[in-house]
């Protein structure tokens, strides 16, 4: 899967103003209902679940990086968005590191192999420490969104 | 005495031997979860390999990742039935197979639900 199957290019944002972990899950939430990928009645909903998942352990991998994500009824195929924070937030990550990049990801609850999937290409091309550093210093959504192209004319990504 | 200076010297190289041993075990895993592999089993199995002094691998039909590093392991993206083979190499390969093995039987204590994953 590539990140052109899930990313909704218009909710990209390369400078998030929260500070927090719960502030950056809902400005990226809110940026999903202005490009139209979910519906602002389901915002609420969604924060809350994601922030629910968060409370089991945290998804910041390391490295800078978090997914906060969740299983959603009102969405029938997987949405994402990608967003940086310059500061970095404290995610309560794996490795104690703020949190600079994140992917958020909602999932239709009866697909778990397309979440599966998202998180291998997320976690594959992370791996790649120029990719990350890229992405962390994107100066606007569009190099964050010409990165992500990049990635996937490159990656092995199926 | 030469004999025994040299038996004992003898002894001190097969202790070497034996602590510096690179024993290799493995075994079978099957992923359990309805959800496959996801994140948090992913962050509990790295958790869990990183205890052990051995190099843990994790090989499914076409990757060989390492069981150390969350991000390789959700590169596997495997799926509820993937077959993997967990593969420990060093000292105490045998005791991390061992609690490795015992993650997957127990499904990582998976709570997961309809709710959120």
């Amino acid at each position: 899967m590539k990140f052109s199957d899930f990313v909704a290019t218009d909710a990209i944002r390369s400078h998030v103003d929260a500070r927090t972990k719960e502030g950056v899950i809902r400005e990226m939430a809110q940026s999903l209902v202005d490009a139209g990928s979910i519906a602002a009645g389901d915002l609420e909903s969604i924060v809350k679940a994601i922030m629910k998942r968060e409370d089991l352990g945290s998804t910041g991998i390391g490295r800078g990086v978090a997914v906060p994500h969740t299983k959603h009824p009102s969405v029938s195929r997987l949405v994402g968005t990608v967003a940086v924070s310059h500061d970095g937030v404290n995610f309560e990550s794996l490795d104690g590191e703020p949190v600079q990049l994140f992917f958020l990801l909602v999932s239709p609850p009866d697909r778990p192999g397309d979440h599966l999937r998202a998180l291998e290409n997320i976690s594959r091309q992370l791996r790649d420490e120029t990719f990350c550093r890229h992405l962390k210093s994107a100066k606007g959504p569009v190099d964050i969104q010409h990165l992500l192209e990049e990635a996937d004319s490159h990656g092995v990504a199926s | 005495m030469t004999d025994a200076t040299t038996r004992e010297g003898e002894a001190l190289v097969a202790d070497i031997r034996e602590s510096m041993s690179e024993q290799l075990v493995s075994r079978e895993v099957v992923v359990g979860m309805p959800q496959g592999l996801h994140a948090r089993p992913a962050d509990q199995l790295a958790r869990e390999a990183r205890k052990w002094q051995s190099r843990i691998e994790l090989l499914s039909d076409s990757q060989r990742v390492d069981g150390k590093s969350i991000l390789d392991v959700l590169t596997l993206a495997a799926e509820a039935g993937t077959r993997l083979i967990v593969e420990a190499t060093g000292p105490d390969a045998r005791e991390a197979i061992e609690a490795i093995g015992s993650l997957f039987e127990r499904n990582f204590n998976d709570q997961e639900n309809n709710e959120s994953r």
